[in-house]
């Protein structure tokens, strides 16, 4: 039992072995009127052949900290902390070494990954691009082979690479976004949201494949989603995220089942378990609106819709409580229920 | 008629065919470029009464969107008969307009179906002003507008009079289009995807509203969903699609608890943390609705076929086409040649 | 159900407040940008020059029978810009210009948008064989040759200020159509003109409440650049010698200088000043036509 307040320290790998290790980040976004804080104090880390899910809604910072690990967020925006992958700090990284880490050490399956290939070319030329780019020395029909062995990865027929984007499905798309997240061999994978606009057979079939990929490879994946069904099923650890901050922390299916922040149940309660009887006409959501970060309140960020508000929320923001191998920021947690709304 | 709200779950008048809406024989085709013809509703019967909520389940390509459409009149169908309180609808502009008094629509992405040089007080009065409710009705229409936002939980409603849809959150618009479509009082709703595009935390509250709905108002609410943790949720009867098909249909618990037919099992068992069943993950994408297989249309995914389990009627799979699945509201049907030889079977 | 009582003022009311306020915020982001102000205060300089013709110089002064000026006299004391070949002041003739310059473009460009929004709007909206025979009248117009369509009607019509109001409204109405036109496209497919069939709508309610409110700032910042475009016509026109005689504009300011030869001999006063005008009157148009379009897209504002 450890009573340090980092996650990192309480049941992850150690800081050392960790391929990414997110520390203490802040990233705040210029706009006309005033900073907008996305990112208010993050640790995270990813070890190697690990995946490590984050799960929140919009303004939250999810996506903000996936770009980060690459250095993609925009110029304007304030950036504190560190981003160490395999040991270097990505953000204060010169332009060359970044360059390498971009796709070679970690890549990125966006959000909106639908809308992300560029539609007059072919996806067999869009799968050679990175690696044109990594490995100019590659000659065609290495990189040919290449790409067919990729798309065979993720579960598509290698004549697939003469077909343009409008010609793919939804999940084709996705898979092949996938693949090129896999074409230069990296290390470090990060997935925003690889499966919201999917149908429920297609998204198994993608995670799947990202499962199969992360394990078979022992590269680590840090997973982005709002559903915390699909992060407990795929993910080692999830890390939940409210406003800018890390809320909760631990063994995946431990933060699904019994999580400890009520933001986190929440969460877990608003992808009902079919076959739950409990769950029977009786939809569970919280009031009011996923925070603006352009205005946050005193005091704890949830506490405007939080069903167990107490008077101190109100006042002091709650840092990140050690409890075994996990770890949640909320004054109430162990507290019998006072204020039943 | 003042709209009133109901004291049950079912409002309609002594008549059998009191507001429900009905299909038999659904069909609905598109051109495609290279003159094919793609079959995206090939046979549905469906029937919706007021009172209870429906949802319609099936992936993309199912012609679940597409069959909700055809019920209000926006797609026109090639084949088959829609029956709203026991008489054929009329094709005509005044045929539909009427229907659409009674069957409102609730459409996907709430940004964009609102127009966003309406504020929201239009957006919701526009239904009372094409079918001139605000006479005779005893209200002003700024009353009926604020009755109808009060109704989709937005209050106080004057606040939100003269916003407009981009000064919304995403569940403030969504709650708008559901006032929009409860300004006219209708009987039924349909509701495409109602909570897709939202975030997970306030994905309850609208749901809680379309019961809600049914409750106080004695509506019919039909959800158009690819979700079955949805569905489970708040529908009392629900119906899968597959490629054009209602391959099964019956009360949500049933059919939810002991699917029948593979397609659901296979739905089912992919959900992310249901333990219950094995994941069967189904190989290949949803065929396209231009080349529907012969047989039963499931049978290329079948893992019962591939498995061996329905090697008794795999000639019946293949070869023989399955009717329609009929739409009444009793009972749980299927429609799949390997649990139609088990009944045989059994009885 | 909660009664809502009377609010302090009503919604009719607080809608005219909000659309005021909304105008009010176009302004100031307008206001903004110096070439709209600029393009502003030259347009206005010129209207108030052009409404103030009566006051500024006398009508007389464009009698010919009553010049008694110096023939394609220099800029003198007592003629400020020179004289014409009858001996008229050309600042006089300069100012009564403006009027009927600014007059036929300004005519011309309510026909022409009148014409081309209409068309626009019924060949976007409708399909079928409305919209295709609409569509295809627009791009019959559009193909034609503009000059010679507009000498050939010109001729037809005979010489006169109505006429060549009509012949400029009547042959550039065609890309305004095409314009609305795609603008109608884009918008008939959004999810709101789907949500108001659903909720009953007929195809005009459509049309005038959903589809037009969405296209009218496409067509006031068009209509800005097409009054340049009409006033630069109606000035070749003129010059061409298709104008109305009796009426002097710049156009036929610059069309007589140039067939008493003004430019062999010299004569710069009766040449620039003219084209000096046109030149500034379409480049303020056009200014204000750029800054509207920026105001009113604020896809275009949000790239800055």
């Amino acid at each position: 039992m450890t009573t340090e307040t980092t996650p990192e320290a309480t049941g992850t790998a150690a800081p050392d072995a960790a391929l990414l290790a997110i520390r203490d980040l802040h990233v705040t976004y210029a706009t006309g009127e005033g900073g907008l804080p996305a990112v208010r104090g993050v640790d995270l880390t990813v070890a190697r052949g690990q995946i490590v899910g984050v799960a929140g809604e919009s303004g939250c910072g999810k996506s903000t900290l996936a770009s980060t690990v690459l250095r993609l967020q925009p110029p304007s925006a304030t950036v504190s902390g560190q981003v160490l992958f395999d040991g270097r700090d990505v953000l204060a990284m010169r332009w060359g070494e970044l360059r390498a880490v971009r796709w070679a050490g970690a890549s990125i399956v966006f959000q909106g990954a639908l809308h992300s290939l560029n539609p007059v070319h072919r996806i067999g030329a869009q799968l050679a691009e990175p690696m044109h780019i990594h490995q100019p020395g590659l000659d065609e029909a290495r990189v040919t082979e290449r790409v067919a062995e990729l798309l065979d990865q993720v579960g598509m027929a290698p004549e697939r690479a003469k077909s343009y984007p409008h010609q793919l499905s939804g999940g084709q798309k996705q898979r092949v976004m996938i693949a090129m997240a896999l074409a230069c061999d990296p290390e470090l994978v990060v997935a925003d949201e690889p499966t919201t606009a999917l149908d429920v057979m297609v998204q198994a079939q993608v995670l799947n494949v990202l499962s199969e990929l992360v394990r078979g490879r022992g590269v680590g994946m840090m997973m982005i989603s709002h559903d915390l069904s699909v992060l407990a099923d795929l993910c080692d650890r999830i890390t939940v995220m409210y406003a800018g901050r890390v809320i909760e922390e631990g063994p995946a299916d431990q933060v699904f089942a019994a999580p400890l922040h009520p933001y986190s149940g929440a969460l877990s309660a608003a992808f009902p378990r079919v076959g739950d009887p409990a769950a029977r006409f009786a939809p569970a959501g919280l009031p009011g609106d996923p925070p603006d970060p352009r205005n946050l309140t005193e005091g704890c960020s949830f506490a405007p819709r939080c069903p167990r508000a107490a008077p101190v929320c109100l006042h002091d923001e709650p840092g990140l409580v050690a409890y075994d191998d996990r770890a949640a920021a909320c004054v109430r947690i162990g507290e019998p229920d006072l204020e039943a709304r | 008629m003042t709209p009133e709200p109901s004291t049950g779950p079912s409002n309609g008048a002594s008549k059998g065919h009191s507001a429900e809406l009905s299909t038999s024989g659904l069909r609905v085709q598109f051109a495609t470029r290279g003159g094919r013809v793609a079959r995206a509703l090939d046979g549905a019967d469906l029937v919706l009464r007021a009172g209870e909520v429906v949802a319609l389940v099936g992936e993309s390509g199912s012609g679940k969107t597409t069959l909700a459409r055809s019920l209000v009149g926006l797609t026109a169908p090639a084949a088959g008969e829609i029956r709203w309180e026991g008489k054929a609808l009329e094709r005509s502009g005044r045929g539909l307009k009427r229907l659409r008094r009674q069957v409102q629509l609730v459409l996907q992405d709430p940004s964009g179906a609102l127009n966003p040089r309406h504020t929201v007080y239009e957006s919701v009065a526009e239904g009372l002003r094409i079918h001139k409710l605000v006479s005779g009705s005893g209200r002003t229409e700024a009353e009926l507008v604020a009755q109808a936002l009060s109704s989709a939980g937005l209050r106080p409603p004057e606040a939100l009079f003269l916003r407009y849809p981009h000064e919304l959150s995403g569940g403030q618009r969504q709650r708008v289009l559901i006032a929009g479509a409860l300004a006219v009082s209708p009987k039924l709703l349909i509701a495409d995807e109602p909570v897709s595009s939202l975030d997970a935390s306030i994905r309850g509250e609208i749901l809680a509203l379309l019961l809600k709905l049914r409750e106080e108002l004695g509506l019919g609410v039909l959800v158009v969903t690819h979700d079955l943790g949805l569905a489970w949720n708040i529908a009392d009867r629900i119906a899968v699609m597959y490629l054009g098909r209602i391959v099964e249909t019956g009360p949500t618990e049933e059919v939810l608890t002991s699917p029948q037919h593979p397609y659901t099992q296979a739905l089912l068992s992919v959900i992310p943390e249901v333990e219950r069943l094995e994941p069967v993950v189904l190989t290949g994408e949803i065929p396209d609705p231009t080349r529907i297989p012969p047989g039963c249309r499931f049978h290329p995914r079948c893992p019962a076929l591939a498995s061996g389990e329905a090697s008794g009627v795999a000639d019946a799979c293949r070869g023989t086409a399955l009717p329609i699945l009929s739409g009444d509201p009793g009972g749980h049907r299927c429609s799949c040649h390997l649990v139609s030889s088990r009944e045989v079977v059994s009885s | 159900m909660t009664d809502i009582g009377a609010p302090r003022l009503s919604t009719r009311q607080l809608a005219r407040r909000r659309r005021a306020a909304s105008y009010r915020r176009t302004w100031k982001a307008f206001a903004a940008k110096r070439s709209g102000l600029v393009g502003l205060g030259i347009l206005v300089f010129f209207i108030v020059v052009a409404l103030g013709a009566p006051v500024l110089a006398s009508s007389r002064g464009l009698d010919v029978t009553l010049a008694n000026g110096p023939v394609l006299g220099p800029p003198s004391s007592h003629y400020v810009l020179g004289t014409d070949e009858n001996g008229r002041s050309v600042l006089t003739l300069l100012i009564w210009g403006s009027r009927i310059s600014l007059f036929v473009g300004l005519a011309a460009t309510v026909i022409s948008m009148v014409i081309g929004t209409l068309l626009g709007l019924v060949s976007g909206y409708f399909g079928g064989w409305i919209g295709r025979i609409t569509f295809r009248i627009t791009e019959w117009f559009l193909v034609i040759p503009f000059l010679p369509l507009a000498i050939a009607l010109a001729a037809v019509l005979g010489r006169g200020l109505f006429n060549i109001v009509i012949v400029i409204g009547v042959t550039s109405w065609p890309s305004t159509a095409l314009l609305i036109r795609s603008q109608t496209l884009s918008i008939k497919e959004r999810a709101y003109i789907e949500r108001a069939e659903a909720i009953g709508a007929g195809r005009w309610h459509q049309m005038g409440r959903h589809v037009l409110p969405n296209v009218m700032p496409m067509v006031f910042a068009n209509t800005t650049l097409t009054v340049a475009a009409a006033v630069l016509t109606e000035t070749t026109l003129s010059f061409l010698g298709l104008g109305d005689p009796t009426h002097t504009s710049w156009g036929t300011m610059l069309d007589s200088a140039y067939q008493v030869g003004a430019i062999t001999t010299g004569s710069w006063w009766y040449v620039i000043p003219p084209g000096v005008c046109v030149v500034l009157v379409v480049l303020a148009f056009t200014m204000i036509g750029q800054a509207l379009e920026e105001v009113l897209n604020p896809r275009l504002r949000a790239r800055q």
